[in-house]
């Protein structure tokens, strides 16, 4: 698999020189074993010499592998320094993972759902969780952080060529973790600079509903998923359970924007109280629009 | 039933037998015998081992194929979790010394039972407890746990799963693992025969020793820090919650200061029963005694240091992360000295394939990758890649099972003789021991390659570039398990019918050969002296036990 970062040179460096060294001392103790066992076996070997120890020989094998261990510290060290050190000329992108789903937000307050950059710009990432921890990974930039509750962590990348490239989250966060993918898009500048502005001016709900990740739980064709369908919901009594206690409510407009801000208020029954408050993540604006989409959904 | 004369009671004929109250069930259920107890926790962690490998056949299958294939996400979550419960902390961890170290130890040693038989009793009752309440987050709550062996905080926090009875599990077989190794401290420290001085113990006590001072040292940490996640669970204390204030980090640094130093506990003991079986099979002494020996407390030791390697990718200080790299690359010398030294013992020696010696060198290869996979986890870079990838899942299967769980084959093929008085049949157990490497080769390998792909673990589903390794794994899974139920049923049925067995089968120099085979209840007709090294085979030919070499 090739790299597709600034450094993931550098880290397939270490893997080579590690992979590399560690395979030439399996092969070779593989086959000094097998040497000696038929070298020595009893029946050619009867009499065997009692050699109790060697000095010289302790001192050889500890000495040699600690400095070949050292060797491979300051390569794996090399490789992570570069990748710890964000450049200065970076732009910044906030990556939000939640349950069970990724969204990032460009510097002009935009968001998508899939990470578009321009190719050979460096891009610092400030990772954050609304729930509980993820993890931003991308294989082929040799690159992985995790998305912390609570707090934010930084990486970097730099792309070294255009393409598509898979995104996973590689820290097990419950039922869906492995369908929370996603892929890093990365364009030439000027292309990049078109996207943008389009991405910008893209308030559709269908839009909403990925970037804010509502579609990898709930629905718009009455499928059952992790969290109930949006379809036929607007209107309808749901039974839900509040504080521990089981009750009708009808579904308006002030249940749905209660529901999206504070999701654990209300759990519909039969569901698991999995979804994060949206709170700080979603504008009034943009709930109006969900509203008004979720009422047209008969 | 034979009863002996009195005077000599315990002193002649077998641990198994004895007058009607020694050999019902109660007498087994209150016996003080080491070796009892040994035999009692390996019937328990046999059923754990085979209904964790069940489940582990059952993740196999369902990974053959991208997409949904026999069950959902939620199940395959619990399943996870379940195997690793029960692998870690019901079968691995208690392994060896809670088996082996039970029933060898004292006889090594040339003493009677262990310093405090009651004690000794009790762990095993305290095992059992353990896992009956690890065991009833099955059935108790709405969903059984689904949080993976490590209870990550916040989501084993929040989750719906049972997670405070698997919890609470784990916290009770802790207490069996700290009185086990004061037990064993203590019996290694006071009641060594007359002239074994430390320097002369055999190197399966030396591990032994080694992995005791780890189960009373750090088995606390993890024991507080399940409490806390209990406690969170139920009184919302807020210590690993960032919704009420916590840090989820802390939990980490919490868990793997114990369950790092905890995989040496898993490794150690079985690199002593390496270090015995070399011996008797090259007819020759183990190379480099002290350096084996001193090696495993240098683990112990340093083992303390490396925990950090876990958590390269939580946020941690980049000074931090480089610390723990450089120690983590420190630990990984004297695991070398060790492989160096047995591979040395071979040099020039007389060498008698048989079944013992073919499991102690699969463990050296298996081990050897295990522990060269680790450079890959040490070194930041491309741990930075690796992390939470199949390749750790594969990473850890050749150390743990690789390596404590093949050395627990070897150890049982190798002691079988003592413990149940009977051969079993070697034939058969070759042909087990074929297809366990054929099967975990097969299983594990494709691992390491997804991995380095870039295939996360803990994924229920995956993408269409991760199929054809993983559909190999799983024909090794079932390779795997043919062989390991073959050996099986060759144990339990040579133990009931095989033919007896000579005192010292192997040749071996150490005590527990001295005595018969099986071993009365006091262990020796006469408490041995010891007057040389444990390896010493001056006037014996290869192959040759006590009682021929002294005629």
């Amino acid at each position: 698999m090739n790299g597709a970062s600034t450094y993931s040179g550098l880290v397939d460096n270490a893997f080579w020189f590690i992979l590399g060294s560690s395979l030439i001392m399996l092969v070779g103790i593989t086959l000094t074993l097998i040497y000696f066992l038929v070298k020595y076996r009893r029946s050619k070997n009867p009499n065997p010499a009692q050699i109790e120890d060697n000095r010289k020989l302790e001192l050889l094998w500890t000495v040699l592998p600690t400095i070949l261990v050292m060797v491979m510290f300051y390569y794996g060290w090399a490789g992570f320094k570069v990748m710890r050190d964000t450049p200065d000329d970076a732009m910044e992108i906030i990556v939000n993972a939640r349950m069970w789903s990724w969204s990032f937000q460009y510097p002009d307050g935009s968001q998508s759902a899939e990470l578009y950059v321009p190719t050979g710009q460096p891009i610092s990432l400030k990772l954050r969780s609304a729930d509980v921890i993820h993890s931003f990974f991308v294989p082929e930039f040799r690159l992985k952080e995790d998305c912390m509750p609570g707090r934010e962590n930084h990486a970097w990348f730099e792309t070294t060529r255009d393409g598509t490239f898979d995104i996973f989250c590689a820290e097990y966060c419950g039922d869906l973790h492995s369908q929370m993918l996603s892929k890093v898009v990365s364009l030439p500048p000027a292309e990049f600079d078109r996207w943008l502005v389009d991405n910008a001016s893209n308030i559709s709900p269908e839009f909403l509903l990925q970037v804010k990740g509502c579609n990898a739980c709930h629905s718009v064709d009455g499928r059952k998923g992790i969290g109930p369908t949006y379809k036929g919901l607007f209107g309808k009594t749901e039974t839900v359970v509040t504080d521990g206690e089981v009750r009708q409510v009808v579904v308006d407009e002030a249940y749905i924007r209660h529901s999206i801000l504070e999701p654990q208020a209300d759990i519909v029954q039969g569901f698991d109280p999995v979804m994060p408050p949206m709170k700080d993540q979603i504008s009034p604006e943009e709930i109006d629009i969900l509203i008004e989409y979720i009422k047209l959904l008969k | 039933m034979t009863e002996s004369p009195a005077g000599s009671w315990g002193r002649t004929g077998s641990y198994l037998d004895g007058p009607s109250s020694r050999t019902g069930l109660m007498g087994w259920l209150t016996t003080t015998d080491h070796k009892r107890i040994a035999l009692m926790y390996l019937a328990a962690m046999g059923v754990f081992f085979l209904v964790g490998m069940t489940i582990g056949l059952l993740i196999r299958l369902e990974l053959m194929q991208p997409g949904e294939q026999f069950y959902g996400a939620k199940t395959y979550n619990t399943f996870f979790t379940l195997h690793g419960v029960i692998m870690i902390f019901l079968f691995i961890v208690p392994g060896i010394p809670a088996v082996f170290g039970n029933f060898i130890l004292p006889l090594q040693l040339g003493a009677e039972d262990v310093a405090f038989p009651k004690l000794n009793l009790l762990s095993w009752y305290v095992y059992m407890a353990g896992a009956a309440i690890a065991l009833t987050s099955l059935y108790a709550g709405d969903s059984p746990p689904d949080t993976g062996w490590t209870f990550y905080a916040p989501y084993s926090i929040n989750s719906g799963g049972s997670v405070s009875w698997a919890v609470l599990g784990a916290f009770v077989l802790g207490f069996s693992s700290i009185l086990t190794g004061m037990n064993f401290i203590v019996t290694i420290h006071r009641l060594r025969a007359k002239g074994m001085g430390f320097f002369r113990m055999p190197l399966f006590c030396w591990g032994l020793y080694a992995t005791s001072w780890i189960q009373v040292i750090a088995t606390p940490v993890v024991g507080i820090t399940l409490v806390l996640v209990v406690m969170e669970r139920l009184l919302g204390i807020g210590l690993f919650d960032p919704s009420l204030g916590g840090d989820p980090i802390l939990y980490q640094h919490l868990f793997w200061i114990y369950s790092h130093p905890v995989v040496y506990v898993m490794i150690l003991p079985a690199m002593g029963v390496i270090s015995d079986i070399l011996p008797p099979f090259c007819g020759r002494t183990i190379f480099g005694y002290r350096a084996i020996a001193i090696s495993s407390m240098a683990i112990a030791v340093v083992g303390y240091g490396v925990w950090g390697h876990h958590m390269f990718t939580v946020g941690m200080s980049d000074t931090a992360r480089w610390v723990f790299s450089l120690l983590t690359f420190l630990v990984a010398i004297p695991t070398g000295v060790k492989i160096f030294n047995w591979t040395a013992t071979l040099y020039r020696a007389s060498i008698e394939l048989r079944v013992p010696l073919l499991y102690a060198l699969g463990f050296i290869f298996l081990f050897s990758i295990g522990g060269l996979t680790g450079l890959v986890n040490g070194a930041l870079s491309t741990d930075i890649h690796v992390h939470d990838t199949a390749f750790i899942v594969g990473h850890f299967h050749y150390t743990m099972f690789g390596g404590a769980g093949i050395g627990l084959f070897a150890a049982l093929h190798f002691w079988f003789p003592k413990m149940f008085g009977r051969m079993y049949n070697e034939k058969i157990a070759t042909w087990a021991w074929g297809l366990i490497m054929v099967g975990f080769n097969t299983l594990y390998f494709p691992m390491l390659v997804l991995g380095i792909m870039g295939m996360p673990r803990r994924y229920h589903d995956y993408l269409p570039q991760f199929q054809v390794p993983h559909f190999i794994s799983t024909v090794g899974s079932w390779i795997l398990a043919t062989g390991i139920i073959l050996m099986i049923v060759n144990l339990i049925r040579s133990a009931r019918k095989g033919r007896k067995a000579p005192n010292n089968p192997w040749g071996a120099t150490t005590l527990e050969w001295t005595t018969t085979s099986p071993p009365p209840l006091l262990n020796f007709a006469t408490l041995p002296e010891v007057k040389t090294g444990p390896y010493d085979f001056s006037g014996r030919k290869p192959g040759q036990s006590h009682e021929e070499g002294a005629s």
